[in-house]
């Protein structure tokens, strides 16, 4: 293949991986945002969602079919599933320890993060499940570069996702409290913003996006199995942390980045996919040395 | 200089409690003489954690620096004593100074980006780099690709062949035990303080002269070196090492035995090597499921008792 | 007398909050000094950027001579400069002995293979350290706190514990931020005794922050006054008293403050 279209296939890739990647980096963010805790456990909520779409839809294709219209009513069952089971972790696991030190709340996400995964692992024995959908390989050809429609779908029902979180955000009273509870806890307090609910509420909508993403994965990929949610959640915290840890613009900047650096880094002679995952967690030191707050993250300043 | 009964942090080494150690010493050094194989190696193994738990206290529970990537201090001892043996035809004793060399590099390298960094970030980081280590030794050829090093020769000191259970039961033995007087002795000594210092209140540390970055990459390196020193004797022992050994799996099971023991206090840590190791061993049937139980445990003792079962003094 | 501290034309800013505005400043060799001005003038930052966490935007700093702006805060503590803390940081979890312990680590060097092997030099300097700890805290008055876990010291305690702390440091030049904060009235006339000591036994200068007027007054013989970032006035407790510009700038102040 010509130079331009294996760059144009990669891009197309990148922006897939791309998209997967930032609808999981949304819900760390978020996370990270309101209760300055980088949830271990999220890149297994995007497995946990894989399987609940997966389980949804082999319920649902009897009646709706394998494709889109089966898919979608899978996925959102799989958001609320998902949703509802962060709010959960979070009330049974996180809201306790919410005074205690930084490195217990570690360990219990990581915690958290083990239960979920051998459960998992339990129920599947370690095996890779098939998640067949009833979607074809139909769609535009740009030269040699073949883009399917199922390919498009999945980025265009990232950004709508995205689009969606962002109008919550900026336009609601719950995204608003959101907002303020990241600057500053103990003020929303004061003037009757029920903090814990807020903080559950970020646990759904970042659970649901994550469990969104798996699903569109399952999709995309063919197959699911429990140790997926690994992978992911250390690449969604490295695009977090490019875009700026506690952004919401940064972490979808952040996921498109990072799935083309990914994409465009197989290309590069001597990475290839062996490197792949060395190249991207290279990227994620370089920040953290360099540019700690990420492309669009504001310094923040330490009084003492 | 006053002399006071009880003093935090003096070590009391009183003469019962020396006798004590003694005899459970050689209690455990009369192990092989009538324990079958089975039983040997499950106590090697034992000993062989206690000593990696007890490295990765150093960071952990001393430091309060939670490295998820302790495997790759692991791997860096025994594919050092794999290559030094297999590629270079060298002495296997040879690989113990070189892989306390290469210990401490990867100590700083693993460490330095992570000494300004938040106690999640550091988490991560680590967990990255531990994952960077595996991917590297499953891709080089020098490291034998995703096969790994099979052939290691076990090494003989001063003419005696060191080929049987019992020979590594010792070996582990004898390096849990300097682990444990090493670990002790780090404890309570200015290095042991400054760790506490700049775990409780880093910028005050800093306002009293310490230098953080120093202290911490101190914690790596010596982390770093049980690990690896660990690691030549596992080479060793197994005469074939792979990558997969060396998975966040692993830093995971490390992790799980200092802290389910309580992160700080050497006994609680022996005693969570102990439990890591043997439990499995005695409900067998569970098998599969005991990083399942493992995690709940966890779980529970962090929601119920998050120093742990025996606790050290927690703000 | 010679010149211990001098800073000229300091400057710091906060994203674009100017926070300190060409500031001079000047400490004698074995003097008493305070630093004194409204609220929000800055005297903390002045700490901040004396022992190294702040990075003025310009400027100079130097001790003994010696120039210290952009050296890093332990590099500072060791070549003489210590300070306590307005809100009190001490390692609270740590007996007070292991707190002032603390103070001797930039003094000593056994390292941690000196440790693992249990070498004379180990052996000695923690004896040495121990001592030491035992004998700061008995220097402000508090021996029986030695193994007491100091976060449940007393107030007053914990408060000497940190100068015990800094004074294991072995400065030439101690910085008290708000010695006085929280005391009651015997206590400040501890802490006025204790600051003398400070100076007169072991000849280290005394540089304070200090909100209470009459501590000021009663301690100090030299003051410098903050207002907005920069020195307004400056001289012994008389000429400060009556001077108008230092007058306008606490009531202007208080006004506001209403």
């Amino acid at each position: 293949m010509p130079l331009y279209e294996v760059l144009l296939q990669q891009f197309a890739n990148g922006l897939i991986l791309g998209s997967f990647y930032a609808l999981v980096a949304l819900g760390y963010s978020m996370v990270y945002g309101v209760i300055k805790l980088l949830n271990f456990a999220h890149g297994d909520l995007y497995m946990v969602g894989a399987f609940a779409g997966f389980g949804a839809l082999s319920l649902l294709s009897g009646w709706l079919g394998g494709g889109w219209g089966g898919i979608v009513p899978a996925m959102l069952f799989s958001m609320l599933a998902v949703g509802v089971l962060g709010v959960i972790i979070d009330r049974v696991a996180y809201r306790p320890l919410r005074e205690a030190p930084k490195l217990s709340v570690l360990i219990t996400a990581l915690a958290v993060s083990m239960l979920l995964e051998n459960v998992a692992l339990a129920f599947t024995g370690g095996q890779y499940t098939a998640f067949t959908t009833s979607l074809g390989f139909a769609g535009i050809n740009f030269g040699l570069v073949h883009v399917t429609w199922t390919q498009m779908v999945l980025v265009g029902t990232s950004v709508v996702l995205m689009v969606v979180l962002e109008l919550f955000v900026s336009g609601t009273r719950h995204g608003k409290a959101m907002r303020a509870i990241a600057i500053d806890q103990d003020a929303c307090r004061l003037m009757g913003i029920d903090v814990d609910r807020t903080i559950a509420l970020t646990f759904l909508i970042g659970s649901a996006l994550a469990a969104a993403a798996g699903v569109l994965a399952g999709v995309y990929y063919g197959s699911i199995n429990f140790f997926m949610g690994f992978l992911i959640g250390l690449k969604a915290f490295t695009a977090a942390v490019i875009g700026g840890i506690g952004s919401i613009p940064g972490a979808m900047m952040g996921g498109i980045l990072l799935g083309l650096l990914e994409a465009f880094g197989t290309q590069i002679p001597g990475i290839g996919s062996e490197w792949k995952d060395v190249f991207v967690f290279a990227f994620l030191i370089l920040f953290l040395v360099f540019r700690p707050t990420g492309l669009l993250g504001r310094p923040e300043v330490e009084r003492m | 200089m006053s002399e006071a009964a009880v003093r935090i942090g003096r070590p009391s080494w009183s003469i019962r409690r020396a006798a004590g150690v003694a005899v459970l010493l050689a209690a455990l050094a009369a192990v092989p003489s009538f324990a079958n194989n089975y039983y040997l190696e499950v106590l090697s193994e034992a000993w062989f954690y206690v000593l990696l738990c007890l490295g990765l206290n150093i960071v952990v529970g001393f430091a309060g620096l939670l490295d998820l990537g302790y495997a790759a201090f692991f791997a860096v001892g025994a594919y050092t004593a794999g290559i030094v043996t297999l590629r270079l035809g060298l002495s296997f004793w040879l690989s113990l100074p070189i892989s306390v060399a290469m210990a401490s590099i990867a100590g700083v390298v693993i460490g330095g980006p992570t000494l300004r960094l938040r106690s999640d970030y550091l988490a991560i980081v680590t967990l990255g780099f531990g994952e960077m280590v595996r991917i590297s030794v499953r891709n080089l050829a020098v490291t034998g690709g995703a096969s790994g090093l099979v052939g290691i020769k076990r090494p003989s000191i001063f003419g005696y062949h060191l080929d049987s259970i019992g020979a590594y039961y010792y070996i582990f033995l004898l390096l849990a035990v300097l682990g444990v007087a090493g670990s002790h002795r780090l404890e309570n000594s200015r290095i042991g303080r400054a760790w506490k210092y700049v775990r409780s209140d880093e910028d005050a540390a800093r306002a009293m002269g310490i230098n953080h970055a120093m202290v911490k990459l101190a914690a790596y390196i010596l982390g770093a070196i049980f690990a690896a020193i660990g690691g030549c004797f596992y080479a060793a022992k197994m005469t074939a090492i792979s990558p997969e050994t060396f998975s966040f799996n692993q830093s995971l099971l490390i992790l799980l035995g200092v802290v389910l023991g309580g992160r700080g206090k050497i006994p609680g840590v022996i005693l969570g090597a102990l439990v890591i190791v043997i439990f499995p061993e005695l409900f067998r049937d569970i098998g599969s499921m005991r990083m399942l139980v493992f995690a709940i445990s966890l779980l529970l003792i962090m929601l119920f008792r998050p120093a742990g079962i025996w606790p050290e003094k927690w703000r | 007398m010679d010149a211990l501290l001098e800073v000229n034309g300091l400057n710091l800013s906060f994203g674009g909050l100017q926070v300190l505005n060409g500031l001079d400043l000047t400490v004698g060799k074995g003097a008493i000094a305070s630093l004194i001005g409204p609220n929000g003038a800055g005297k903390t930052s002045v700490f901040n950027c004396l022992t190294g966490f702040y990075r003025p935007s310009g400027g100079s700093i130097r001790l003994a001579g010696r120039r210290i702006n952009g050296l890093a805060p332990y590099r500072i503590t060791k070549l003489g400069m210590a300070r306590t803390f307005q809100n009190l940081r001490l390692f609270r979890e740590l007996s007070a002995a292991e707190n002032v312990m603390a103070g001797r680590h930039c003094r000593t060097g056994a390292g941690a293979l000196d440790a693992i092997l249990g070498t004379p030099r180990h052996r000695r300097e923690e004896r040495a350290i121990r001592a030491a700890a035992e004998r700061w805290l008995a220097f402000v008055g508090i021996p029986e706190a030695s193994e007491q876990m100091a976060g449940t010291l007393p107030y007053g305690h914990q408060r000497r514990v940190e100068w015990a702390r800094a004074l294991a440091t072995e400065p030439t030049l101690l910085l008290l931020d708000e010695p006085g904060a929280g005391l009651n009235s015997a206590e400040k006339g501890e802490l006025v005794g204790l600051v003398r000591r400070v100076r007169d036994e072991l000849g280290i200068s005394v540089l304070l922050i200090e909100h209470d007027m009459g501590l000021v007054m009663q301690v100090s013989e030299h003051i410098t006054v903050l207002d907005y970032g920069r020195k307004i006035a400056e001289g012994d407790a008389m000429a400060v008293q009556s001077n108008p510009r230092v007058i306008e700038a606490y009531l202007g102040r208080e006004e506001d403050a209403l």
